[in-house]
């Protein structure tokens, strides 16, 4: 049964990310450079810091609903494979600076975002 | 638009669902310092990733096997919190090696798996 609340998770994650991908791909040129991909990625580090820290660090919360939304859709919402292709693409075309703004934008605003989320934003939407 | 939304959430349960059970197996039978299951997880996403786009131009496919299944197999978010605790315990040397083995080993084995796709594809 966790099976399908990890799943059911996972569908409201990758939708999520497919409809940024979409806007993304009306209001700003893809091609150029994946940020779709960037803003789900860089959301969702945030977001799995608070959660982490709010709800799976908290003996209180059900198991399953933490699994749900922490690994199934947080999870999901975010994408390491997508990067890689992206990365492989840019380089490709030829858009080398891009290629490497791209990853080092994704490493360290990455990390940022989880470590603001982790061990900032708790305090003020503790449970 | 409806059909093609359904691709993706059908990919997204089911890569979700393999993410949780190969990094589960990892932390059972090999817990390590730095997060073998995450980094299997996103290594063999990235290659099948790059052999799928490699192998076939369908957009359906992509959307059900890449943008769904693979997007949610992989994961970006844990990569950075597990990354994010080993950098503020005393295990920095780990998460910075965490770090380099993900982002050059996903890119490196994102571009096998386009070549290889290419190759299969061209035979």
């Amino acid at each position: 049964m966790t099976y399908v609340f990890i799943g059911s998770g996972g569908i409201v994650g990758s939708l999520l990310r497919y409809l940024i991908s979409i806007l993304n791909e009306f209001y700003f040129m893809q091609d150029v450079f994946p940020f779709g991909t960037l803003v789900a990625n860089l959301t969702g580090a945030f977001l799995i810091g608070i959660f982490t820290r709010t709800f799976t660090e908290n003996e209180k919360v059900n198991r399953t609903l933490v699994l749900s939304i922490g690994t199934g859709a947080i999870g999901s919402y975010t994408t390491m494979s997508t990067l890689s292709t992206e990365t492989i693409r840019l380089i490709d075309h030829g858009e080398l600076i891009l290629a490497v703004l791209y990853i080092v934008i994704s490493l360290i605003g990455g990390l940022a975002a989880s470590w603001f989320g982790y061990f900032h934003t708790y305090r003020k939407v503790r449970i | 638009m409806i059909f093609h939304m359904c691709l993706v959430g059908i990919g997204g349960f089911f890569g979700a669902i393999c993410r949780y059970l190969i990094t589960s197996y990892f932390q059972r039978i090999l817990p390590r310092r730095i997060p073998l299951g995450t980094l299997a997880v996103n290594w063999i996403g990235s290659f099948l990733l790059g052999y799928l786009l490699g192998i076939t131009e369908d957009n359906e496919l992509t959307l059900l096997l890449g943008t769904g299944f693979m997007g949610a197999f992989t994961t970006f978010s844990t990569f950075n919190l597990e990354t994010v605790k080993l950098l503020t315990s005393k295990e920095k040397t780990a998460g910075f090696i965490y770090i380099a083995i993900t982002y050059t080993g996903g890119i490196l084995l994102a571009f096998l798996g386009l070549v290889a796709g290419k190759i299969v594809k061209g035979v």
